[in-house]
């Protein structure tokens, strides 16, 4: 009976509402050792981040070089653990699961790579590349992988499947090759894929269809989808919602269009500022960029982390409390005191 | 795999490769063919076997194809028995007693040889009641001298050793008769005179039915391919067993070791942290410590174990952790960060999947020559234990005959062919491996192409 019942709530949940994915104060600090054992602080690369996704939906997280997108992105896909907070997946724990029920999350989450060569095996044809997911999740005839491997590459427009399944990696443009990675990604049919820069390093002329390509994904398979960038003008292709991240924090959240029309927190206008844009006006305009650099994050700044480089910071408020989020607007959070 | 197996077709670029692989190839057929033609028994027996295997061998004899290159022909061994036929066999009966036979053994044969025999023995065989019958032998030269050898009773089985009887010596004034009855009398200095000789063995009996079989064996200074050692035995077995053995150990430690030397590397790479740690101080501690000196302590205290296979086995255990880990960790520790190995933790890939397969693909272009590369190391190190009296004590190998030939002080007595032709033999498969080994390493490492 209580089988049963669990049974039901599990479909219940597989309904394409609700929350798929909730990080709850993710905190993932890697420690600093002194002569290989002693203790010398703290890498605090991910260091308070909590939101929730939704089935089907796309959040974009963009911040610059080093301020922790990468490390939120694998301890999302379970590479590295959390220090503190954790993970949910459809009401389970991540970090409780043993390698058994990780196994179970990890089919059920898909990763797009930014490098596609080097996402790819180099000593594996394609048909192999893509069945590895199938042989290690238990699909035992070869039959259905190779139907499953057609489906995928299919829905890719990688056609004719016969000839790109015998070929190498380098045989392929990047195009192609980052084409291969998504479909590596959606094979196990999951519920989320995670990208990581998926474009940034292919041609400027590819990256729009591969953007529309990974679009075209989300909404037939009702894909949740954590894209990651530096890059704000490939965002409005692509998300529903924006998360700007700034030294290990989430410091602003709002749908794409809020964001862009009226970013709050100052990060978020010079992040906006820096965006490149071919329009030859720019080149005599003078833009105002945040002196200094990122923050340390082993010695993170006290209060704000960015009021050292904020020209709107308070005295004796900005940089010595935490700014909460503050609600501005629906669906709008921004982590600066100038909001409250 | 394929594009392994397609860079490896570009090895018939490299002449060198081709020679190596050609000789590799000849070796492993001879191999073969020993292991077809000379059982192991059979080797055992022809190897360690006695006089009945090695009586017909002279000692310490050249190889037979020195007479290619000398102008004064050495003789090779003469082997005649009455039993195959080859004396004529005259059967009277004698006037004296009706049960009284004499027989007469005629062994007429051929010399045309520069050189005297090493040695000269007839061997008889009689079958007899109570009373022993009596030979006497006669030797009748080219030129119609006729020369009186031993009389003597012949029991069962007798031999008669030329060099032994001092009445003979006496009566040709010579300490060897092997010159004595071949020499020309005229000639200043000993020559032997070519002719047709003849062996006379008379024997009278006393009584009925009794038989008389006689063989005659006139040795050489040189024997067979390869030539013989001090016991007579002759060095082709040893030369061509050592063939399989040699591959074999090379083989079998250069696979055992990198191939456990590579999996070690990727096992601490992938786990890191402790278990990185501790492989390599282990590592570390086991490069300082010098393998024969070891190895000779294996061998000086386990004697009666001492087989080529606990040899193998000490090898492979001193040698897995090797300097090799230290290569294939830095390579390892590259191919960890690629972003494929990363996407395969995401699709769930367990470790031992992604070491296997993930892993240690990438490290073949860079195992497979230097496993090439390193079999003459480990089949030099058989060598080398050998001559440091540390082989297998059952089995000839190209070290051991080395081994022998210094005991025996060879190369002082200028028996060159004893040390020569093993020393070559191990020349030539160090050679020929190496020659794949460099090119392979040109073809699978890019970077050296076109040194």
């Amino acid at each position: 009976m209580m089988q049963a019942n669990t049974l039901t709530i599990e479909d219940t949940t597989e309904t394409q509402n609700g929350t798929v994915l909730s990080v709850q104060d993710l905190r993932v600090w890697f420690e600093l050792r002194r002569w290989g054992f002693g203790h010398a602080g703290s890498v605090r690369a991910v260091d308070g981040v909590s939101f929730d996704l939704g089935y089907g939906e796309a959040v974009a997280v963009v911040g610059e070089s080093g301020c922790g997108k990468s490390t939120l992105m694998k301890a999302i896909l379970g590479l590295h653990l959390p220090t503190e907070g954790d993970i949910v997946f459809e009401d389970t724990a991540i970090s409780t699961l043993g390698s058994r029920r990780m196994q179970w999350y990890r089919s059920h989450v898909g990763y797009v790579q930014q490098d596609p060569f080097g996402a790819l095996p180099p000593f594996f044809t394609v048909g192999r590349i893509l069945e590895e997911p199938l042989i290690i999740n238990g699909i035992k005839s070869s039959t259905e992988r190779q139907e499953r491997i057609r489906r995928a590459l299919t829905e890719v427009k990688l056609t004719p499947v016969e000839e790109v399944t015998v070929k190498f990696p380098h045989m392929l443009s990047g195009g192609q090759q980052q084409r291969v990675v998504i479909a590596r990604a959606m094979i196990l049919q999951p519920k989320m894929i995670v990208a990581d820069e998926p474009v940034s390093m292919l041609d400027a002329s590819i990256r729009v269809e591969i953007l529309k390509l990974m679009r075209a994904l989300q909404l037939s398979h009702n894909l949740a989808v954590i894209y990651i960038t530096h890059d704000l003008s490939t965002v409005r292709y692509f998300a529903e919602r924006i998360f700007v991240m700034y030294a290990g924090q989430v410091v602003e959240k709002a749908l794409v269009d809020d964001l862009l029309a009226n970013p709050s927190h100052p990060y978020t206008h010079a992040l906006l500022a820096a965006t490149s844009d071919p329009d030859a006006a720019n080149a005599e305009t003078f833009r105002e960029v945040p002196p200094g650099e990122p923050p340390s994050l082993v010695h993170p700044p006290t209060g704000c982390r960015f009021h050292p480089r904020c020209s709107h910071a308070i005295s004796g408020l900005c940089d010595t409390q935490e700014p909460p989020e503050f609600d501005i607007e629906t669906a709008h959070l921004s982590k600066c005191w100038l909001h409250r | 795999m394929k594009s392994l197996l397609r860079s490896l077709q570009q090895i018939r670029k490299y002449p060198s490769a081709i020679i190596g692989i050609v000789i590799i190839t000849a070796m492993v057929l001879l191999a073969l063919y020993t292991i077809a033609t000379i059982p192991y028994s059979e080797a055992i027996r022809l190897w360690r076997g006695g006089e009945d295997v090695w009586g017909e061998n002279p000692r310490l004899a050249g190889p037979a194809w020195y007479n290619l290159f000398l102008r004064q022909k050495q003789p090779t061994t003469l082997v005649l028995n009455s039993r195959d036929g080859a004396a004529t066999k005259t059967v009277a009966t004698s006037p004296t007693s009706s049960d009284a036979q004499d027989i007469t053994l005629l062994f007429t044969f051929d010399y045309a040889y520069d050189g005297f025999p090493q040695e000269l023995i007839v061997f008889l065989e009689a079958e007899y009641e109570q009373r022993p019958p009596h030979a006497s032998l006669f030797w009748r030269t080219p030129d119609d001298r006729e020369i009186r050898l031993g009389e003597f009773p012949v029991r069962r089985s007798e031999t008669y050793r030329l060099a032994l009887d001092s009445r003979l010596t006496r009566r040709l004034r010579s300490d060897r008769p092997e010159v004595a009855l071949f020499a020309d009398p005229d000639a200043d200095s000993p020559t032997p005179l070519k002719g047709t000789y003849e062996l006379e063995v008379h024997v009278h009996t006393f009584e009925a039915d009794t038989d008389v079989e006689a063989k005659w064996v006139a040795y050489g200074q040189l024997h067979g391919l390869a030539g013989t050692d001090h016991r007579r035995r002759d060095l082709m077995v040893a030369l061509m067993w050592g063939t399989p053995i040699a591959l074999s150990f090379g083989l079998l430690a250069a696979l055992g070791t990198t191939l456990t030397t590579m999996f070690i590397a990727a096992v601490g790479v992938w786990f890191g942290g402790w278990v990185d740690a501790i492989i390599q101080r282990i590592t570390e501690v086991n490069m300082i410590l010098p393998i024969l000196p070891i190895l000779i302590m294996v061998g000086t205290f386990y004697p009666q174990g001492r087989s080529i296979w606990v040899i193998l086995g000490a090898v492979i255990a001193l040698s897995i952790f090797g300097g090799a880990i230290k290569t294939f960790r830095a390579i390892f520790l590259q191919v960890k960060e690629a972003p494929y190995i990363e996407a395969a933790r995401a699709y769930g890939a367990s470790n031992s999947r992604i070491i296997t397969l993930y892993l240690i693909p990438r490290i073949l272009p860079v195992m497979i020559p230097s496993l090439v590369s390193g079999v003459p190391v480990y089949v030099f190190l058989e060598a080398s234990l050998a001559l440091l009296g540390l082989g297998d004590p059952v089995l000839p190998t190209w070290g051991k005959l080395i081994d022998n030939a210094r005991a025996q002080g060879a190369l002082h007595n200028g028996q060159y062919y004893w040390v020569l032709q093993p020393a070559v033999l191990l020349m030539v498969v160090g050679l020929a491996f190496a020659m794949v080994g460099f090119s392979l390493d040109r073809i699978l490492n890019p970077r050296l192409r076109g040194l």
